[in-house]
Parts: C-alpha cells; sequence; structure tokens
C-alpha cells in the first residue's frame, strides 16, 4: 500500500485495517500526532485528509488510500496552517500541549472551509477535548484569525 | 560519537578541580539544598565528577546550567514542565540575575540526583502542591546570580581590567570604559574553570530593577507545543524497541489464572510474545496496534484469591460508588480534630436553630489527555534507561531500582514534558506502568514501550478521593454563625499511599474545610476515617478541590437561613482581614460590582450569580459564577475570579492558570464523577466519563492582586472556589439546594 503524508508517498507494511494513527506514529514515526482515547472523542489525534480534518485513531489506513494526509510536522506548509500555529503562538494557547496538534489541525480544517467561520461554525468544528482548559484561548485565537480575514 | 577533543575535555573534567558541584557554597545560602553548578561549552553537562565529592561511581553529577557558544543557555529544571509554566517561570527567575534574556533559555527536565533537591526537606524535589516557583525561588535566583558573577570574573581576567569596572548587559559582560564587550558563550569556557563564589559575597537584584521576574515573558515552550514538536514520554523511540500493550486484571487483587486462547493469539499480526505479569496479562509487539489488538483478544480466566491474599488495596466485587457514598454519609462517629477554637460541640447542644446538612464530593479521575507509559532499556552495563512521566525522579529512581533489582545509581530517569498531570504522575503503589515495563523488557531482553491504553488507564487510575461531610451550624440573634461543626468522612490520598496515622488527621483529607479565615468564635473540623477499596490520588488542588465546594455551600446557606446576602456575610466575616475583604471587593469589581440576582439577560435567560473563596497553596481566592438554566441543565456563562498570590513572576502564566484551573473546577462541577459497579468503574473512556467540553466553558476573566505577602502557589489555586461559586449562583436560581456534584446529575426546572 502507497500512503502519500505530507507530500510523501510511503510504502506501508501494516495491515489495511490498522488506524492511520498508528501508521502515522509508529511505522512512519511521527509523533506529532497524539494518542489520547482511540475512540473518536478527544480528537488528539486530528489530521488533514484531503484538507479535511479526520480522527486518525478510527481511520482504517486503507481507506484514505490515495488521499493526501497532512500532519501537524507538515501543517505550516499550508498557508492556512502557517497562519493558526502562528496566532496560536501569539495568543500562547498551549499549556500542557498534548492536544494542541490536533486543536490546530481543527482549526486549520475549519478556515480552510470558510475563511470566516460564525460563533456556530467554530462551536461546530471545535470540539476537540483539552483538558488544561485552554477553550477561552483557542477561541479567542480563531475569532482573531477570522477577524482579520475579514479586514484584510 | 564523541570526537577527540570532547573525550578530552571529559577527561579534564573529571580529574581537574573546577567549579562543578560545590554545594558546600550553596547549601548554607537559602536554607536549602541548592544546585551543583557546571557552566561549560558546547558539550551537554554530564558525568563529570567534582574533586573532593563523594559520588557512587556511574552517576551523572548534575548540572543546572551551560551555556553555549552561541549565547543560548541551556537550564536543566528541577521542576517538570506539565502545562503549568514552570520551564519558563525557571528561565525568569535564573535569566534575571544571570542578566540572560529567558528567550535563549533552552529548558529541560534534570535527571534525578541529589542536586536537584532544590526544595529541602521534606520535599526535596516534587512538581505538585503548587511548590515549584515559592519553594525555589531564593535559590534559583542566586544560581543565576552566581553564574552572572562568573561571567564577570572570568572577563576580568580576560580583558585585564578590574571586575568593579565590569558590568552586565543581557548575554553579556561590558567594560564601560573602553567600550569593550565579551559575550556569556565567549566566556564560558574561562569561566568554568573558576571556582563558584561565595554565596554571601552575592547581592541579589532589587525587584525594582527586574526586567523579567514579574512581567508576561512568552512561554519558551508554546511553538513547539502549537507544531507538534514536543516530546512527551508516550512519543519517545529508541533503536530496536519493541511495543507493548496491557489487559489488567477488572480488578485489584485478582491474579492470572488460564489464558485459554494464547495460542491463537500468538499467530497474530506481529505478535512477538504474550506475558503473565502482576494482575495483568501483556502483549509485546512491533508495533503498538498489534500489542493492543492482540492483547484484547486473550480471553483470561482471572483469580480472586480475596482480600487477606493482599497486604496492597483489593477491589472487592461487591463494591459500588453509590453504597459507598451511604456508608460514608451513614458515618456516626465524631472523628480526629483537625481545627478548633471555641467550644462549637457545647454551642451546638444548646443552640436551636441548628442548621445541618451532610454534602458530598464524588470520585474523579485525572484523565490526564497523556495516557501513562513507560519506555524501558536495559544497557550492556547493567544500567537501566527509562523514560516515564513523573513528577518526582528521585522518588520514582528509587522505587524503580528496587523493582529492576538494581542501585538506585544504575537507573536514569529521563522525564519528558507532562501531556497533563494534575497529580496523576507521583508514584502510587498500584498504578504506574514502570513495574510492567521492566518486567517486559527484561523478559524480551529488548527495550520495550509499554502505552497504556485509555481504557487500561480508566481502570487503574487512582481516584480523587469521595467524602460525605457532615455540616452543622448555627447563627446569632444577627444571623452571624456562631459555631460550625464540620466532620468529613473521607480518605486522604495521603494516608491511603503512605499509611494512615489512627491518632492524626490527614491533612490533605480536610484542607479547604480547615484553614478557612472567616472569623467563626467556636469550630471544630474533624475527620472521621473510612479507608476506601479504591486507590485513591493526589488531584488538582488535592483536599481543596472537594472541601472548598463544601464549606463555601454550606456558607451560603448559612446566609440564606440567617437572612443575609452571602457576599455581605461573607465580607462581615471578614472584617478584620484586610487582605481578603480587599481580594472579595476585587473580584466584585471585576464582575461590575456583586449582584446575586436572579436577573433578565440581555439574550433572555434567567441568571444568578454565586461567590466563593479559598486559600490553597498558600495563595488566595475568589470567584463569581453566573449561571442559567437551559433544559434542566446548568449553563456556567462567565466566572470572573481574582488572585492574592503574594508576589508574581509571570502574570500571563498566572492567567493561563486560572483559566485552566476554573475549567477544571468547572468540569468537576458540572459533569464529572467516577462511577464503580461491581467492583468496577464503569466509564472506560472519554464517552461514558466526560469532561468539560468546549461548548461548556465559561468565559474567564481573570484579576490578580499582588498584595507584597509571600509568594504562593499558581498552579492549583484557581480550581477550589470554583465550583462552590457554580453551585451558590445555581442553588439561588434553582430555588434547589446543591450540595453534591455533578450537577449534571441533579435535575433543575427551567
Amino acid at each position: 500500500m502507497e500512503l502519500e503524508v505530507n507530500d510523501q508517498s510511503y510504502e506501508i507494511q501494516s495491515d489495511g485495517e490498522t488506524p492511520l494513527l498508528w501508521v502515522i506514529r509508529d511505522e512512519l514515526g511521527l509523533t506529532g500526532t497524539k494518542y489520547g482515547c482511540g475512540v473518536a472523542q478527544c480528537g488528539a489525534c486530528s489530521v488533514l485528509v484531503d484538507g479535511v480534518v479526520t480522527r486518525a485513531c478510527v481511520t482504517p489506513v486503507d481507506s484514505v488510500i490515495g488521499s493526501r494526509i497532512t500532519t501537524i510536522e507538515a501543517i505550516e506548509e499550508d498557508e492556512v496552517g502557517k497562519r493558526v500555529v502562528d496566532k496560536w503562538v501569539e495568543h500562547q494557547v498551549p499549556q500542557c500541549g498534548y492536544c494542541q496538534s490536533g486543536q490546530v489541525m481543527a482549526a486549520t480544517s475549519l478556515l480552510k472551509e470558510t475563511a470566516t467561520p460564525s460563533e456556530e461554525d467554530i462551536a461546530a468544528a471545535m470540539t476537540n477535548l483539552c483538558r488544561c482548559g485552554t477553550y477561552n484561548a483557542i477561541s479567542a485565537a480563531i475569532h482573531d484569525l477570522a477577524d482579520e480575514t475579514k479586514e484584510g | 560519537m564523541l570526537d577527540k577533543q570532547e573525550i578530552d575535555r571529559r577527561t579534564l573534567r573529571s580529574t581537574a578541580p573546577s567549579n562543578i558541584s560545590r554545594r558546600g557554597f550553596l547549601l548554607g545560602s537559602a536554607g536549602a539544598a541548592a544546585g551543583a553548578f557546571v557552566l561549560s561549552v558546547g558539550l551537554p553537562t554530564r558525568a563529570a565528577r567534582a574533586a573532593g565529592e563523594n559520588l557512587p561511581a556511574g552517576t551523572r553529577v548534575p548540572a543546572f546550567l551551560e551555556i553555549r557558544p552561541d549565547n543560548t543557555v541551556r537550564f536543566l529544571s528541577p521542576f517538570n514542565e506539565g502545562g503549568q509554566g514552570v520551564f519558563t517561570a525557571m528561565a525568569q527567575i535564573v535569566g534575571e540575575e544571570l542578566d540572560a534574556d529567558p528567550a535563549t533559555f533552552v529548558v529541560e527536565n534534570a535527571p534525578a540526583g541529589d542536586d536537584y533537591k532544590v526544595m529541602g526537606p521534606p520535599f526535596g524535589r516534587i512538581t505538585g502542591g503548587s511548590m515549584s516557583v515559592r519553594m525555589s525561588y531564593d535559590v534559583m535566583r542566586r544560581l543565576g546570580a552566581l553564574a552572572r558573577r562568573m561571567m564577570l570574573q572570568a572577563a576580568a581576567e580576560s580583558l585585564e581590567v578590574p571586575i568593579n569596572e565590569l558590568t552586565t548587559e543581557p548575554g553579556q559582560v561590558v567594560h564601560p570604559a573602553s567600550g569593550q564587550k565579551l559575550s556569556y558563550g565567549e566566556l564560558a569556557r574561562a569561566a568554568m574553570d573558576l571556582p563558584v563564589p561565595d554565596p554571601d559575597s552575592i547581592t541579589l537584584k532589587s525587584p525594582d530593577d527586574f526586567t523579567w521576574i514579574g512581567k508576561p515573558v512568552e512561554r519558551l515552550d508554546v511553538r513547539e507545543k502549537s507544531t507538534g514538536k514536543a516530546i512527551y514520554s508516550i512519543d519517545v523511540k529508541v533503536d530496536g524497541m519493541l511495543h507493548a500493550a496491557v489487559q489488567h486484571a477488572p480488578r485489584l487483587g485478582l491474579t492470572v489464572g488460564t489464558i485459554v486462547n494464547e495460542d491463537e493469539v500468538k499467530a497474530m499480526t506481529g505478535v512477538h510474545s504474550v506475558h503473565r505479569l502482576d494482575g495483568a496479562v501483556a502483549v509485546v509487539a512491533e508495533r503498538w496496534w498489534n500489542a493492543k489488538r492482540a492483547v484484547e483478544t486473550l480471553d483470561v480466566q482471572w483469580n480472586d484469591p480475596g482480600a487477606d491474599s493482599t497486604d496492597k488495596r483489593y477491589m472487592p466485587a461487591d463494591f459500588s460508588t453509590e453504597a459507598f457514598r451511604k456508608r460514608l454519609a451513614n458515618e456516626t462517629g465524631n472523628g480526629t480534630t483537625a481545627e478548633e477554637e471555641g467550644d462549637a460541640p457545647g454551642v451546638l447542644s444548646k443552640a436551636d436553630n441548628v442548621i445541618e446538612a451532610t454534602y458530598f464530593a464524588q470520585y474523579l479521575h485525572h484523565a490526564q489527555l497523556e495516557p501513562p507509559s513507560t519506555l524501558a532499556r536495559f544497557n550492556d552495563d547493567g544500567t537501566l534507561d527509562i523514560w516515564l512521566p513523573n513528577q518526582a525522579p528521585e522518588m520514582f529512581q528509587g522505587a524503580i531500582a528496587k523493582v529492576a533489582g538494581l542501585e538506585p545509581a544504575q537507573v536514569n530517569i529521563h522525564s519528558p514534558m507532562l501531556g497533563g498531570f494534575f497529580g496523576r504522575h507521583f508514584l502510587y503503589p498500584q498504578a504506574n506502568p514502570y513495574p510492567q515495563a521492566i518486567a517486559l523488557a527484561k523478559a524480551v531482553n529488548r527495550p520495550v514501550k509499554l502505552i497504556w491504553s485509555r481504557e487500561e488507564e480508566f481502570l487503574r487510575d487512582p481516584l480523587r478521593p469521595m467524602a460525605a461531610v457532615r455540616m452543622r451550624a448555627s447563627l446569632d440573634g444577627e444571623g452571624m454563625p456562631e459555631a460550625v461543626e464540620i466532620i468529613s468522612a473521607c480518605e486522604g490520598p495521603t494516608e491511603a499511599n503512605f499509611g494512615h496515622n489512627p491518632d492524626s488527621v490527614d491533612p490533605t483529607a480536610v484542607e479547604g474545610l480547615s484553614g478557612k479565615s472567616y472569623a467563626i468564635p467556636n469550630r471544630r473540623i474533624a475527620q472521621a476515617y473510612v479507608q476506601n477499596p479504591a486507590t485513591l490520588a493526589y488531584w488538582r488542588s488535592v483536599g481543596n478541590s472537594m472541601n472548598d465546594f463544601i464549606y463555601e455551600a454550606f456558607l451560603d446557606e448559612m446566609a440564606d437561613t440567617g437572612g443575609l446576602d452571602p457576599f455581605e456575610l461573607r465580607m462581615r466575616l471578614l472584617k478584620d482581614n484586610p487582605r481578603l475583604a480587599t481580594l472579595l471587593r476585587h473580584v466584585a469589581d471585576l464582575s461590575g460590582g456583586w449582584r446575586r440576582g436572579p436577573f433578565e439577560a440581555k439574550d433572555g435567560t434567567t441568571r444568578a450569580r454565586g461567590i466563593a473563596m479559598a486559600s490553597p497553596f498558600g495563595s488566595h481566592t475568589a470567584a463569581i459564577a453566573e449561571v442559567s438554566l437551559r433544559d434542566g441543565q446548568v449553563v456556567v456563562h462567565d466566572i470572573w475570579e481574582t488572585i492574592d498570590p503574594g508576589s508574581i513572576v509571570n502574570p500571563a502564566i498566572i492567567e493561563a492558570q486560572i483559566r485552566s484551573a476554573a475549567a477544571l473546577g468547572a468540569s468537576q462541577a458540572l459533569v464529572e464523577d467516577t462511577v464503580y459497579e461491581n467492583g468496577m468503574p464503569e466509564a472506560r473512556n472519554f464517552d461514558e466519563y466526560p469532561i468539560l467540553r468546549p461548548d461548556r466553558m465559561p468565559r474567564v476573566h481573570v484579576g490578580i492582586l499582588e498584595s507584597g505577602e509571600k509568594m504562593g502557589g499558581i498552579g492549583e489555586p484557581g480550581l477550589p472556589a470554583v465550583p462552590p461559586a457554580i453551585a451558590n449562583a445555581v442553588s439561588h436560581l434553582s430555588g434547589k439546594r446543591v450540595r453534591s456534584m455533578p450537577l449534571s446529575k441533579i435535575a433543575f426546572d427551567s
């Protein structure tokens, strides 16, 4: 199986039903994508599949063969992703940081789809859990990004 | 690989007298054991032995600072970073006196070693109790000042000028008379050959001259955490490593019996081997997913040798939290007194207006987002390298050495960043994966990384204690509390893990019931110890996380019974305590002036506000929560919270920590509850154990009041006032008194 991750092609040894998360982490050695629950509850494993945020812990790798996978390691190569990261730094969003790869992916996906999301759009898209409670900072960062787009 | 130059340097350093570990100087300096100290050039600090120091062979001589040729400062922190911002705070404190911009610091958690026990006895070195900064502040400042002095001395020699003609600018020594400048990176090698100055010769800066302490310096770890580059224990890799997963016995105390399908599982994809462990089975595999799949497939018949078979905690098959809650509530003993003033029982026995209620705190999971893991690697020289999330490297080193059959000095503890901790990563007898990882690495003779799945974590996570607290109070003719007696039926986390002393109270069971500042003339606070079958743990803000909820909610009951506004009652009880009265007024002002409601908000909802206070970990907080009810459930719209931590290091980090603690406080108040039935937790993942989701997060408005009093803690103090502020608002709005958490399990009419 050939898997395309961050514009690189990999020959994958794992079984087709292996979750994308564990292929990325253990086979490709990209550990920025995190394991938190394994049941698509927390969102720490979020990656982009063809630009759309996807919870990799419940995504069989054979279901995304032929798709473009983007992980946090390459997020700054994406124009929107770069803006999100910079805004995360500006707002000093992360605390322990463990969920933040997923949060950045979710925010990037949202803003790629909707450059100026409404409050409802944000609430619907930003559902990843954060035990440190950085939700206020995440919200402020996304509003800031949306406002910049509106003004720009 | 070492190049020749590096080997030469090491040889030199291991024999030549140098500045390393001149602990005698530092020890006497701040009344606490301080750190060894080395400056080096482009060389990781390691394995250096100072002349005259009796250190066991093979241990790394620890050091704090390395100044590299590029002028970056590598600092080995005694405290681990898990989101609380301590790496940045340490860089600010050391950088302030060293005169080096904290932004030039690269901070890592130090290895185990006596030199890092900078807190002094009894703690030595732990990352917990909101103690890191306040307990090491003086020592760390002095460390930075000593380093600066050595830079000045080296520059004086190099420039051949008197030292008193020199000064520093960030990262460099300056000779104003000649305009010459030498960077710390240039000076570091020469500075390394100088003896550490006598700490008594060092003058610390006046706070008026601070450049970085007290300022909202940006955190050092934010970009790496926003780009997936931060490495947690779960991410660590070593060559030749295998992966492991476990299936725990459904109840503590059970042992492995027959494995029905072992051969079938051994044949599964990627499986290396199947193992029987103490109360668990494990699969080692080439990849973790294969290990997890296989271990979950194992069909194990567990044996139950009974409670008498073990001196550790044993979970009975009939244990349920509901029954245990009743057991605690029915505890009739008067308990052991923790705090007493006047004669509360006597006053209450004569009073005709006694207010009585039983309050409850529930079991909670830590639910830190990074599941526990341990990577163990035995080396050819008999040493063990081990990577694991931990809040106390030396304690773990000792325990790991015992399990591995090694001397502590043979155990190299690596403590990567913590993916949240909240008290989860202390040494708990039955709740850390390292014994399993060690057993597996030994068995397969290869490095093994064991990760507990979320399900296995929730099965073994030691819990925030449960409590049933009997509250009794009487009021005087003006509605002011005259007497209060509080008896908590509870087992504290300290006695649960380190042993119960029948003659004394576990302070971590009663803190937040005891230690309140309200002027109530007759008080008795007591603990009635009831041992739990469940394993117990510290949880963010420990006893205060349950007890301030209980005390402050009951205080509102007193206010309502006495016909006093809750804010007014608190102000009156604090009339002789200007610090707390100021704090209370501050949070009221922050919220736009105290108003209890109910009132109609702009969006048409009917809302009310509640207020509460807490004084945990040397700091003081006051919080106001604004709530409404929607479909019978509580909505928390806003929380205003002011903290007075005495004096501060980084206001931006404090603000973030108050927000974080408020979120966790709201989470336990609104949704969290660990429920056991038939000896097992009902929830094994986040689908059944909810934690606060973003759509329920209140806006948190933070006030910081720097009173100038002794420095208090930051990481935990923001939590305890939040649940009672919410509960008091809800009680007032709904007319239904809230005496337990979570509120999601109480039906309200909206």
